[in-house]
């Protein structure tokens, strides 16, 4: 069976860094893996999601409504949007962090209130992770995404711990290696 | 040895294995990543080209020359190269000569949908279209035998899809290829009228020989499944499809010009119903149709907006619309790309929609000085249209007051790329535009490319640098400025005086694209609170490092790189500089 993950936030979060890792992990664990981005125009701080679908024969790197398994969320309001991509027995894996779109910020429109509260009222299997605190903690908040990694590895055991690390050395910086793995290893403890 | 590569990465992977000699493009989203890629093999030479057409003539003036030469551009970036591209048709190819289009279908980066698949038919060349990195790559290194095989460029096209996906890839080695030794054929190479006559002949037999070669090609194949239902498709579309309907019959075309009419017989004979799955314009279609075999395809399928595996199966009746998961939720606001905290255009920005210009503006990342709160952009059009489109409309604006508002607007990398040719026009024909050049050193949009105002080439090694202002005054232009983007009264000053001149003028605010300084520390600006009235201009500004907390202002010190736009705009001083701790 094919399992489909939306990698989803804002531009600048690392979004794609993630979904590559995550890729990489899955092909290291043995399966067929896809993924799809987006760049240029779409990407200058706007909304960004990146799709990565594994198994034994992946067709299509893009998905659908109601396609996705699990929804990885790097700003709350972004799994808002992306909520129709879900499965109906859908997984929500996300961090509670606000970023206002800049006609938010502007005053030209509002952002709504009780964001999570909404998630939870749409998704019986939600999981809020604090991950930007984690990320904060540990020094750096642009490792939020890896941090997210950990927590969604739980989740999907059957990528193996051992890919997790070989994807993150592949495709962090190496200065910046240890932290990512520092960072990877509280997600996974996160959850 | 197997690689995780996106499509654009797997063409250049596959142009390095089937030994290509040249390399140049223009960047454009979905494609810029190709040349990036091929420029990291040392084998290769590359470069960013000033705009498609110049690449495809550097290119096809290598293959001339004996070696193996490819471009890579995104679809709008064949019209600019669409020229060369027809006469090449006929001239052919001596070293293999690839032209890897990547169309972008829902627009994601681009201004239109167009199909650049009419661009083989019309050209008459040959088109290869891969479904995943690995035929990407194979096609890509396939693409230069056929091109030398047959005398012809071979158009090989991705979309957004197809570009910026990733998926498993074997690699292989790369096969060296002698340069051919350069042999003159006036007949061949100098499309003078009676050379082309004949020329056009070879064109048509060799498209011919090339619709026999599709009919054979391995990559088109028939996948025998469940007779009752016959698809075809091409592209990533296969890829949907094959996800919505595991147990169909399918007909995959990859290469989908000349068309194999012989094979979609043989495949219309062996299934009862046959639908068209592809993106787009139904080209296949088409052509089934003209075959006179009954097709479903876009009467289903739409032609706007890119496809998905869930759309594909809503058109085609596998799922039901109301099946669809219809989430229960409040409003959520859009989150459109924005200028950059800090960014030099900003600044011009906001001195156009104070002044209440008309700009004419064009493609890059100050095309967003559209959206709110800045307001200030009129028209965009193609790259390089600002200058024509602001002479045009001054040309017939009888109120002097209301001629004398309309600036164009244009990024550095756009000027070189398609601006100068309407400078020049402007200049010869007695215009009197004023010319804003947003020099952020850089082609800042596709992700930091250089181009001929840094005098950087795509290896990362010095070229020659082009001085702007030499260039401009060169032209005969006498009033050419370069000013402080950062400094908005300087820039207004500099402004209004430009506009009521009788004569062209070019103004050029200059400083490098913020992104370009990451490692530099930036001290941030504060609100002071008690002076801060809560007035909500600074949001005007545009900055995304601003916005309101509670009932006044806040600056995100760690979006802030303290340019100062928002002091300078403050009418009650309520905005300093961090202090240094």
């Amino acid at each position: 069976m094919t399992k489909s993950i939306v990698i989803c936030g804002v531009g600048g979060q690392g979004i794609l860094v993630a979904s590559d890792i995550l890729s990489l992990a899955a092909m290291y664990s043995g399966f067929d893996a896809k993924k799809s981005e987006v760049h240029g125009m779409s990407q200058r701080g706007g909304d960004v999601i990146s799709t990565v679908r594994y198994g034994e024969k992946v067709y299509s790197p893009l998905i659908g409504e109601g396609m996705a398994d699990i929804i990885l969320g790097f700003e709350k309001l972004e799994v808002l949007r992306n909520l129709s991509l879900l499965k109906p027995d859908g997984k929500v894996i996300v961090t509670d962090f606000r970023l206002d779109p800049l006609p938010v910020a502007c005053g030209l429109d509002e952002y709504p209130d009780d964001v999570i509260g909404w998630i939870k009222k749409n998704v019986s299997d939600v999981h809020v992770v604090d991950a930007v605190k984690v990320a904060v903690e540990l020094g750096n908040i642009r490792v939020t995404n890896v941090v997210m990694l950990g927590a969604l590895s739980g989740h999907i055991p059957e990528i193996k711990k051992e890919a997790w690390e070989q994807a993150i050395r592949e495709r962090v910086p190496q200065k910046y290696v240890d932290l990512n793995l520092t960072a990877f290893e509280r997600g996974c403890n996160i959850s | 040895m197997k690689a995780l590569l996106s499509g654009n990465e797997a063409v250049a992977r596959g142009a390095w294995e089937g030994g290509v000699h040249v390399g140049c493009a223009y960047p454009g989203t979905p494609s810029t990543e190709i040349m990036e890629a091929l420029s990291q093999y040392p084998e290769v030479y590359t470069e960013w080209s000033v705009n498609e057409k110049v690449s495809l003539e550097v290119a096809s003036g290598a293959s001339f020359a004996g070696a193996r030469a490819m471009v890579a551009m995104k679809h709008v970036g064949l019209n600019v190269a669409a020229d060369p591209l027809f006469s090449l048709s006929y001239i052919g190819a001596t070293g293999g000569l690839v032209i890897v289009t990547c169309d972008d279908p829902g627009m994601h980066s681009s201004q239109n949908e167009q199909d650049n698949r009419h661009y083989a038919r019309s050209a008459k060349v040959p088109l290869l279209e891969p479904s995943d990195s690995q035929e990407a790559k194979e096609f890509t290194r396939l693409a230069f035998e056929i091109s030398e095989e047959f005398d012809t460029p071979v158009m090989v096209r991705l979309t957004t899809r197809i570009s910026h996906s990733k998926s498993i890839v074997e690699l292989g080695e790369r096969k060296e290829v002698p340069v051919k030794e350069y042999v003159k054929d006036v007949k061949k190479r100098v499309i003078l009228p009676a050379h082309a006559r004949e020329r056009h002949g070879f064109v048509e037999e060799r498209m011919e020989r090339l619709r026999k070669y599709a009919e054979e090609f391995p990559y088109n194949r028939i996948e025998e499944g469940d007779p009752e239902l016959g698809i075809i498709a091409d592209s990533v579309a296969y890829m949907y499809a094959k996800e919505v309907f595991p147990e169909a019959s399918f007909l995959k075309l990859s290469m989908v010009w000349p068309f194999p009419r012989e094979l979609v017989r043989r495949f219309a004979s062996k299934v009862k119903k046959i639908i068209v799955v592809e993106e787009n314009d139904p080209f296949i279609e088409e052509q089934v149709r003209l075959l006179g075999i009954e097709v479903t395809g876009k009467d289903k399928i739409p032609l706007v907006g890119e496809l998905n595996p869930t759309r594909v199966a809503v058109c085609l009746g596998v799922k039901k619309e109301e099946e669809l998961p219809k989430p229960e939720l409040p409003h959520i606001p859009k989150r459109p790309p924005a200028l950059c905290p800090g960014c030099p255009h900003t600044g011009v920005f906001n001195v156009i929609r104070k002044l209440k210009l008309i700009a004419t503006g064009d493609i890059g990342c100050y095309t967003l000085g559209t959206l709110p709160p800045l307001n200030a952009m009129d028209t965009c059009v193609e790259m390089g249209a600002s200058i024509g489109n602001a002479f045009g409309m001054q040309l017939v604006m009888k109120d002097d007051k209301l001629r004398k508002k309309v600036v164009a607007v244009i990024g550095d990398s756009t000027f070189f790329h398609s601006g100068i040719t309407g400078l020049i026009n402007l200049y010869y024909n007695r215009g009197i535009t004023t010319v804003i050049i947003l020099d952020n050193r850089t082609t800042a949009m596709t992700g930091h490319q250089d181009h001929p105002g840094t005098g950087k080439t795509a290896k990362g090694e010095k070229g020659r640098e082009v001085d702007l202002v030499k260039l401009i005054k060169g032209i005969g232009i006498e009033h050419v400025y370069v000013v402080n983007p950062y400094d908005l009264k300087e820039l207004t000053e500099v402004i209004k005086r430009e506009i009521e001149r009788e004569e062209p003028s070019v103004i050029i605010p200059r400083a490098p694209c913020v992104l370009l300084r990451r490692g530099e520390k930036f001290t941030p600006m504060r609100v002071i609170e008690d002076k801060c009235t809560g007035c909500r201009v600074c949001l005007k500004v545009g900055c995304p490092a601003i916005s309101m907390r509670g009932d006044k202002a806040r600056i995100d010190p760690f979006l802030c790189t303290g340019c100062t736009l928002c002091q300078q705009t403050c009418p009650f001083g309520a905005i300093e500089f961090v202090e240094e701790k």
